[in-house]
């Protein structure tokens, strides 16, 4: 590739170093967090604190979320790319679990007033 | 519209949807909702520079909506939309500023449409989102823009109109 000019490697350059700054402050930024957040839609549909231990099914059975040893993972789901189990385990805030087709997220937050576990939609 | 650019635009939205497709068919290894080799970029790509900025958004929105009503929901026609806008408004920039070469824009718009796509989800879904995937989506976007951007320039050196 004898095309690729300057300005080329320059953009490329600039473009990865964004990428890179932006894992580095996520990695700095987070810290253990207290409280996952599952959304539906966007919309709070469930808190379940990190210190207890469980298996919670969200959006009626959609995706079964675990949480153990204050990590949250997605046991399962119906989605057909199960991209969200593939994800893994999440402690540190800032941190979420998607899942696309479901419309459904949950995040990693500190403390809140609602540390306890609230019966949102999320119960099915 | 001369009847052999309209020949070629069909040609490319059809080749952009086939690309869409296969690409479907491809796993990705890395858990990441959103990270796509962008195959069909090649065919936006070489739109670019073989009809124009306009003939290319034609291609891409062809692609978007048809892929969406076959394969896709509301949902993901959104997120596609809104990647498929920023990625040719980048391009378009680009190549317009006239210091880039086709490898560039082509990095350029797989970044852009990761951004785009991950912008509609963070405005649908939730605001953190954006902070935490930006970083994996920007280096997904610079490594398969890259790869599309090569073929595109071979392509687009080497594929001669006919006369």
């Amino acid at each position: 590739m004898k095309k690729i000019m300057k300005n080329d490697i320059l953009l490329v350059g600039i473009l990865l170093l964004i990428s890179a700054v932006g894992f580095l402050l996520r990695h700095v930024l987070g810290e253990e967090g207290k409280t996952a957040v599952v959304r539906l839609n966007g919309e709070i549909a469930a808190r379940y604190s990190l210190e207890t231990e469980g298996t919670f099914p969200l959006n009626g059975g959609s995706n079964v979320l675990v949480i153990r040893d204050g990590c949250a993972f997605m046991e399962s789901a119906d989605c057909p790319d199960r991209i969200c189990v593939r994800q893994g385990r999440i402690s540190r805030t800032g941190e979420v679990i998607t899942c696309l087709p479901n419309r459904l997220t949950v995040t990693v937050e500190g403390a809140s007033e609602e540390v306890d576990m609230i019966s949102g939609g999320g119960g099915g | 519209m001369k009847n052999r650019t309209l020949a070629e635009l069909s040609l490319l939205c059809a080749l952009a949807m086939i690309l869409s497709y296969l690409e479907s068919l491809v796993p990705i290894p890395i858990p990441v909702p959103g990270i796509k080799l962008g195959l069909a970029n090649l065919a936006v790509v070489f739109a670019v520079y073989r009809l124009g900025i306009r003939q290319a958004a034609a291609v891409s929105l062809v692609r978007v909506v048809t892929i969406a009503l076959l394969f896709g929901s509301v949902l993901s026609l959104a997120y596609s939309l809104s990647g498929a806008a920023l990625s040719l408004l980048s391009m378009a920039l680009l190549k317009a500023a006239k210091r880039f070469s086709p490898w560039a824009v082509s990095v350029a718009g797989g970044v852009a449409h990761n951004i785009g796509q991950l912008l509609a989800a963070a405005v649908l879904l939730e605001t953190r989102l954006f902070l935490y995937y930006l970083p994996v989506l920007m280096l997904s976007g610079v490594v398969c823009g890259a790869a599309i951007g090569i073929l595109a320039a071979v392509l687009i050196r080497r594929v001669r109109r006919p006369e």
